[in-house]
């Protein structure tokens, strides 16, 4: 299965018809059939499709989004040379005007991406038992990779980013500003610069049977600290209800020794930690501007304006997370 | 404090919505909706627990402004954020976490379960 979620914005098959005629131009294929909207991220529409008997994800930029596609289809060739499971990139319409806005087409990859299903079905057990393996082989790879490779990624500081947007939203979050005083205070001496996928996790991880298929999902990639992968991965709200605190699947001991099994670096499990700190606080910050969409009027919606609500559940997870280490 | 209105209170009325909506609306609705209906029943039971405990957590707040000298959370984060607060982080820790707290009391108290 793949993210099925039939969008409201499909409004009329006549749009279908001719982005599903725009394809087979593209591909130079003979039929483009079972063209469908998948659920896709904020910048991004995601489109599912077969030609010519095989599947394929089509990735649009939305109309009126800054920037394009970026650096993704590079970066995707880049981790598929170095041996991180990416779908195979077919065509780059990154400079393209075929479809209207840039996008990329890939080869599907089968299997799941919805947490609770990889967290409990009976058909993911191999796989949860495989997850911190594989996870920490597939970032050992990425962050192997030469960043003098890759042009064109941010290299922005975190702190000061994240710093800048909750002023930006003008909201008063004590804790919150308590958190960047830790931040500052215990930050660590990078010891490295490489790629950063910037959010790996469950939801944009798809699972197979036997573990991780493919890394999907690579529009916030940027370079920095590769600590902050592994430290995203085990924020709590990534762990969607599980105990564990790698994707609420496996342990800090497994992903780390698989990750220095793979890379022959050792982890540091404070600059982690600290990753991990950040990353919850990131999502904090990134909960209270979905609330202020709703709030501004650009989105109206009671699911966001709820979500402003759950911001405390963060500021806990940070007292929580510090307990002891302020 | 004394106000005109006749029964049902505020809470009630919210009450009663919330019922409605999972009595006679979820049922009747597909999945989508449904996901959407468990959000809005959520917000009304979040109301309520606020209409319930919030006068009390209102009273308790001003009083760990007041011991911090801080007019709002506003004045509290800008002087942390300045590093005014340097001195006394312990307990300026201390009373942010027990506003934490009472903002989850209202918003989902479950989650102080876990």
């Amino acid at each position: 299965m793949v993210r099925t979620w039939q969008s409201r914005d499909v409004k009329t098959t006549a749009i279908v018809d001719a982005l599903a005629s725009d394809l087979s131009g593209v591909l130079g294929a003979r039929e483009v059939s079972n063209l469908r909207r998948l659920t896709g991220g904020a910048s991004r529409e995601t489109w599912r499709f077969d030609a010519d008997g095989s599947a394929f994800v089509l990735q649009r930029v939305r109309p009126g989004t800054v920037g394009g596609l970026k650096q993704e289809p590079s970066v995707l060739l880049m981790a598929a040379q170095h041996g991180v499971p990416v779908p195979e990139l077919v065509f780059d319409g990154s400079a393209s005007t075929a479809l209207t806005e840039p996008f990329m087409i890939v080869r599907a990859v089968e299997g799941e991406t919805i947490a609770r299903k990889i967290q409990r079905d009976d058909a993911f057990g191999l796989a949860r038992q495989n997850f911190c393996r594989d996870a920490g082989a597939a970032l050992a790879k990425l962050h192997s990779i030469d960043v003098a490779e890759v042009s064109g990624l941010e290299n922005e500081d975190q702190v000061v980013r994240y710093r800048d947007v909750l002023d930006f939203l003008n909201q008063p979050h004590p804790t919150f500003e308590l958190v960047f005083h830790w931040l500052r205070a215990h930050a660590p001496v990078s010891q490295r610069h490489t790629i950063v996928h910037g959010d790996f996790r469950l939801g944009n991880l798809m699972i197979g049977s036997k573990g991780i298929a493919a890394v999907l999902d690579w529009e916030l990639a940027h370079l920095g600290d590769p600590m902050e992968d592994l430290g995203w991965l085990c924020v709590k709200a990534w762990r969607f209800g599980g105990a564990a605190p790698v994707a609420g699947l496996g342990s800090y001991d497994d992903l780390f020794a698989s990750y220095e099994q793979h890379s022959g670096i050792a982890v540091d499990a404070d600059a982690v930690r600290w990753w991990q700190v950040l990353g919850t606080l990131k999502w904090g910050i990134i909960c209270i501007s979905q609330a202020s969409t709703h709030l501004s009027g650009v989105m109206r919606s009671h699911e966001l304006a709820a979500i402003g609500r759950r911001v405390c559940e963060n500021e806990y997870d940070l007292f929580q997370l510090l307990e002891g280490e302020w | 404090m004394a106000h005109p209105h006749d029964v049902p209170t505020s809470a009630q009325l919210l009450e009663a919505v919330r019922q409605w909506l999972e009595r006679d609306v979820m049922p009747a609705v597909d999945a989508r909706l449904q996901f959407h209906g468990r959000v809005a029943m959520n917000l009304l039971a979040m109301v309520e627990r606020e209409i319930e405990i919030g006068p009390d957590q209102a009273i308790e707040h001003s009083q760990r402004l007041l011991t911090l000298g801080c007019a709002d959370d506003s004045e509290l984060a800008q002087r942390i954020k300045n590093g005014e607060m340097d001195d006394r982080l312990d307990e300026v820790r201390a009373l942010v976490y027990a506003s934490v707290i009472d903002k989850l009391q209202v918003a989902n108290p479950k989650y102080l379960e876990k």
